[in-house]
């Protein structure tokens, strides 16, 4: 046991070391960043209590060991009504510190509050299929797979679903994940705050094809943005209901492509999600034809 | 039902076990206590039946939903049965405390038949729910009813066959301590059905009709 | 449809190497067993002493023998994992194809926590709580053994998916709608579904049966707060599983519906609520947590207080506290799944109660450590195991109070920190626990010790083995791997998973000790016998010989104060019920033995075999049997059978004869 506090520091001080590779302890926005902080704080509140027990705990084994003649022996002190209220106020005292952080914290970053900031944020429309994502942009009209572009310094509405198992959408440095499920939607806000290319994934395990289920989020300065949508809008197919069909199909680790338009309330059709995919796609096409 | 039968590993004279045997309190005490904690934990297996029907009764995916199906007639018919049935079966204890034959069987073939007829009545309107399309597997909200009131109707259906068994006891071993103590278990289970019941038609049929 | 339904040449993988080679070894190893019985003709002595036996002492063995080799499933599905992961990195894909990953840390899950902790627990209070009662045996001794017998029978069907088709790739947890026909065509979610439905009436049988014998059939004088604190939290962990495992029953239950008859509870389809599973799931998955870790807790305390040579500090705020965990595990169940997107105030408010539940956990800590302070602490394993233990779990605690916090948890949700963290418990906690207990009541069961050396060396291992194991996985999560990844792109992550899997091979180090340890001891078991009483203990067990006679207890013992035979010891006044003489004895009625529960166990695997396949008749035969075999035992003859005065007092002078020797 005395090798236990030794291997914990040095697993806490490894752990900032490699903090390039892109988890929470690197944030790159405001959601990540107050994420951290709370990370902080409560690891903090809680080690001011962890390691003084763990220290007493092997302190007082190691003193009253039977060999140690120097230790007193108190066979009958088995009770104390002032070390009872000490015993049961010091956890009590320390979970209503965190319990205050937890509660003010599942508020202000509660996923769904919408970020401050002057600018409108853009909304991100993402489905999970089987094994990749759909992000629809239905104010620019176009769709990507796999690739997630972004402006810096906006905030990026999510409205997430899936449209089959359970999976989760998790982009650690921008923030915390959300689950996408099959008829409901779910909400989510982020921002980044830096430029840069940051790995996003699902963290729900949802089949064989999981582990490839991962894809770049690219935060790009807002001219960048404006340009890579004319781009978009300019190349690839449009995403209808024959080429959604066709991504429905399973696969895995496909290649990140765009499409330069989407047809309008697919969406909404795959939310309703009682309908199998092929009744999705003749009922959003009629819409469309209305 | 494994358990009701199981609950006898010991002696038939339960005076005896008192002074030397397993425990130190009457078997009869132990055996009823057991089976209440049975009982408990099989209500709790309802509630989660009752809970999934709460979470799905307006699930209906455009199929029927409780008003348009349930017959307020049959089902008020149904529940006279099955409470009929626990008061014959409450007769049928007083009958087995004063050691009367005849008198128990009597109520038995009651309580039996009245269970029998709440079944029958039960499959009935199953059959004629599915003959009209509303099947469990038409949407969400028809499987959770088929299941809970399912469930229950299994457990009558498991009463019944528990009954018939103890009757042939009482004929081969009269009232000994053993066939008195599940006779006993046997009334609290046909009773609990009852309480499982009572929550069913208000929650399902009463709650159902005006939805 | 054929006559043996989904069932053909096909269900057995004949074309993956490494399953056949684990199969062909495993089926080898049982057969060669089976065979060596058989030769050595001791089939009447199995049949006759354990397998028919009703003695709730056999039966906690038996219950520990399957824990301890199924830990060696589980652990062998563990290094797989470690190994897979150790190389799928960049580019490469390890030598597990995605399939055969996700069966094994789907199996890997479920059986460490149905098949190796839960048998592991039910096992110790089997043959401890009786014994502390000051009672002869369980309230119920066949249902006990029926309990035994169905939980063995979830056992053998998760064996045969090994051999014969394929175990679920949904994680243990099975969540729909991947867990649905749709997603899951396979017969993998139907093993697993059956297995654990089937050792799930055994688990709630037990239930029961503990809690009926805990509140009514204790020794004369033992007041409720006269009882062993292992007796509370056994106790406490019994109305757990009475409260939380009918639960699981009708979610699984529903899920066999959906998957069996199209019914449409989880389904995408029909207007089917998936999270309703997963809400459902967690009302027994957290409580089942509890079930878990109390009775450890339990063992802690024996053991500190008996190592320590003094009573337990605190007892009526253990008390407290075992109970109001009891009560709040159930109000906890939405921190597995804060990341659903509900409101912050619901979130908000099972975060906090979440963090209320670690108050008395944390009490227990605290009087741990005062029942320490001042003692006079013997380093024997079983509190080596305490400490490690202590010291373990109060870092599993923390991080566990961390991700109830709910913007933390949207981080570390689902990642390796979590994976982390509930093996710093389930090891740190539930395992030490039930090591701790296995070697503490190893010469009480068999009357001989353990060998020491063996015993500290296993230990190390363990505790170095974990902290390696583990560790690195915290600082995965932090980085942002997710758990359950058959390979992985990013490559900085590699050196930390060929850390893990080093941890795994120190850790596989500690269970070899453990196998020698008991080898070792058995062939020497001459020079470790034990009196009654080899470690100066506190509690009624060691009041009687080692091993108890089949009627534990002569006469039955009465009690005055708590912590009974320390009292006696201490030359405290206290009387035996009936006459204190030893010539005084009167015969004893035990329960019959019975093959009821061998015979059921027999038919559950036959009717979840065939439901599994989708062989129609034979799940009808199977449960025609279940129901003869009950009816054949409604009407025995003889339940009972006595035990004569004289074969006691024999008893009872070999013992003297043996102490005076």
């Amino acid at each position: 046991m005395r090798h236990t506090p030794l291997l914990l520091t040095v697993f806490l001080a490894a752990v900032p070391l490699s903090a390039h590779a892109q988890g929470i302890l690197d944030p790159q926005g405001p959601v990540a960043a107050g994420e951290r902080q709370i990370l902080f704080n409560s690891l903090g509140i809680m080690l001011a209590i962890v390691i003084p027990t763990i220290v007493a705990i092997l302190a007082v084994g190691f003193w009253y060991r039977a060999s140690n003649s120097r230790a007193r022996y108190l066979p009958d002190f088995n009770h104390s009504d002032r070390l009872e209220v000490l015993v049961w106020s010091i956890p009590l005292m320390t979970v209503l510190l965190v319990g205050g952080v937890a509660w003010l914290g599942a508020h202000e970053l509660d996923p769904r509050k919408a970020l401050p900031s002057s600018v409108k944020p853009v909304t991100v429309q993402v489905v999970s299929l089987d094994w990749k994502w759909l992000f629809i942009y239905p104010e620019e009209g176009i769709a990507s797979v796999n690739h997630l572009t972004i402006p810096v310094g906006r905030p990026v509405s999510f409205e997430l679903t899936s449209a089959g198992v359970m999976n989760s959408f998790f982009v650690p440095q921008l923030g915390g994940q959300i689950y996408t499920m099959s008829g409901m939607l779910t909400r989510l806000q982020l921002q980044a705050d830096h430029a840069g290319i940051y790995r996003g994934m699902s963290a729900q395990f949802s089949g064989d094809g999981f582990a490839d289920m991962h894809f770049d989020v690219d935060a790009v300065e807002a001219g960048n943005f404006a340009q890579w949508v004319e781009t978009a809008r300019s190349k690839g197919s449009s995403l209808d209901a024959s080429t959604y069909a066709h991504l429905t199909k399973r696969s895995a680790g496909i290649a990140p492509v765009t499409y330069r338009a989407v047809t309008p309330g697919l969406f909404d059709g795959i939310l309703a999600a009682e309908i199998q995919h092929e009744d999705i796609c003749t009922r959003t096409s009629m819409r469309a034809e209305r | 039902m494994t358990i009701t039968v199981a609950h006898d590993g010991h002696v038939q004279d339960h005076t005896a076990a008192t002074a030397t045997g397993v425990s130190p309190v009457s078997k009869r005490i132990v055996v009823t206590y057991g089976f209440w904690i049975f009982l408990l934990s099989d209500i709790v297996m309802f509630s989660a039946l009752f809970a999934a029907y709460a979470t799905l009764s307006r699930a209906t995916a455009g199929g029927p939903s409780g008003a348009q199906l349930f017959d307020q007639v049959g089902v008020a018919i149904e529940t006279a049965c099955l409470l009929a049935s626990s008061f014959t079966c409450g007769l049928m204890s007083l009958a087995i405390d004063s050691r009367r034959f005849g008198a128990t069987y009597l109520y038995a073939l009651l309580t039996f038949a009245l269970g029998g007829a709440f079944l029958a009545l039960e499959l009935r309107e199953f059959a004629h729910m599915i003959a009209i399309g509303a099947a469990p597997q038409r949407s969400a909200f028809l499987s959770a009813f088929f299941a809970l009131v399912g469930c229950h109707g299994l457990h009558v259906a498991v009463g019944l066959i528990w009954l018939l068994v103890m009757m042939v006891q009482v004929k081969i071993r009269r009232f000994s301590a053993a066939v008195e103590r599940r006779l006993l278990c046997f009334a609290l289970f046909w009773h609990a059905l009852d309480i499982v019941w009572v929550w069913l038609f208000t929650v399902v049929y009463l709650i159902g009709a005006n939805q | 449809m054929s006559l043996l339904g989904k069932l053909s040449w096909d269900a057995i993988p004949l074309d993956q190497p490494i399953v056949m080679g684990v199969s062909s070894v495993m089926v080898l190893v049982i057969a060669f067993i089976l065979g060596w019985i058989t030769l050595k003709g001791h089939w009447p002595y199995l049949w006759r002493e354990w397998l028919t036996s009703v003695d709730h002492k056999r039966i906690g063995v038996m219950y520990v023998i399957l824990a301890l080799i199924m830990l060696l499933r589980g652990f062998a599905d563990a290094l797989m994992m470690r190994a897979q992961q150790a190389v799928a990195a960049g580019d490469a894909q390890g030598y597990l194809p995605p399939e055969h990953f996700d069966q094994v840390f789907s199996a890997h899950g479920t059986i460490m926590i149905f098949f190796v902790a839960m048998p592991f627990v039910i096992g110790l209070m089997n043959f401890v709580v009786p014994l502390q009662l000051g009672i002869r045996d369980m309230a119920f001794p066949t249902l006990n053994s029926i309990g035994l017998g169905l939980t063995a029978s979830g056992i053998l069907l998760t064996n045969i998916s090994l051999v014969v088709g394929e175990f679920a790739k949904t994680g243990w947890v099975a969540y729909p709608p991947l867990s649905e026909l749709q997603f899951s065509p396979g017969v993998g979610v139907d093993y697993y579904l059956w297995a654990l439905q089937i050792s799930g009436v055994g688990t709630l049988m037990t239930g029961v049966n503990f809690v009926t014998t805990i509140l009514k059939t204790r020794a004369h004088g033992m007041s409720y707060m006269r009882m062993p604190v292992f007796c509370w939290t056994a106790l406490a962990s019994n109305l757990l599983i009475v409260a939380a495992f009918p639960v699981l029953t009708a979610t699984f239950g529903m899920l066999l519906l959906d998957r069996y008859l199209d019914f449409h509870f989880f389904t995408i389809d029909g207007q089917g609520n998936a999270m309703m599973y997963v809400n459902l799931f967690w009302v027994w998955g957290h409580p089942e947590v509890y079930i878990l870790i109390l009775p450890a807790f339990g063992v802690f305390s024996e053991v500190v207080s008996t190592f320590s040579g003094k009573a337990l500090f605190g007892y009526r705020s253990m008390v407290a506290a075992t109970l109001a965990i009891c009560v709040l595990s159930f109000i906890v169940w939405l921190h597995h799944f804060f990341t659903m997107g509900a409101s912050a105030n619901v979130n908000g408010f099972f975060g906090v109660m979440t963090m209320i539940i670690a108050v008395p956990t944390g009490v227990k800590v605290f009087n741990w450590l005062f029942t320490m302070y001042g003692g006079r602490i013997r380093f024997s394993e079983p509190i080596l195991w305490s400490l490690g233990f202590m010291v373990t779990f109060v870092i599993g605690g923390m991080t566990g109070v961390l991700m109830a916090v709910p913007p933390a948890d949207f981080q570390l949700h689902n990642s390796l920190f979590l994976v982390a963290h509930f093996h710093n418990v389930i090891i740190g906690g539930v395992l030490f626990g039930m090591m701790a207990g296995y070697k503490y009541w190893f010469p009480k069961a068999f009357g001989f010790k353990l060998d020491e050396r063996w015993g500290v060396a296993s230990f190390w291992c363990w505790l170095i083995g974990f902290y390696l194991a583990f560790m690195p996985l915290y600082a995965l999560g932090l980085m942002g791997m997710t758990r359950r990844m058959q390979h992985y792109d990013v490559v900085s992550w590699q050196p930390w998973l060929v850390a893990a899997a080093a941890g795994a091979v120190v850790i596989l180090a500690g269970i070899v000790c453990q196998i020698i340890q008991l080898v070792v001891s058995i062939r020497g078991r001459e020079t470790l016998r034990v009196t009654a009483d080899p470690w100066n203990g506190r509690t009624l067990e060691w009041a009687t010989a080692s091993p108890p006679p089949a009627w534990n207890f002569a006469t039955l013992p009465v009690v005055t104060d708590i912590d009974a035979f320390w009292q006696q010891k201490k030359g405290a006044h206290i009387e035996h019920a009936q006459t204190a003489q030893s010539s005084g004895y009167e015969p004893i009625e035990m329960p019959k033995n019975s093959a009821i529960g061998l015979v059921i166990a027999f038919f559950a695997v036959v009717v979840g075999f065939a439901m599994i396949w989708h062989i129609w008749w034979m799940a009808a035969l199977g449960a025609l049997g279940i129901f003869l075999a009950t009816l054949a035992f409604a009407f025995r003859e003889k339940e009972e059978i006595e035990v004569s005065v004289e074969a006691i007092a024999r008893f009872e002078e070999m013992q003297h004869a043996g102490v005076a020797a």
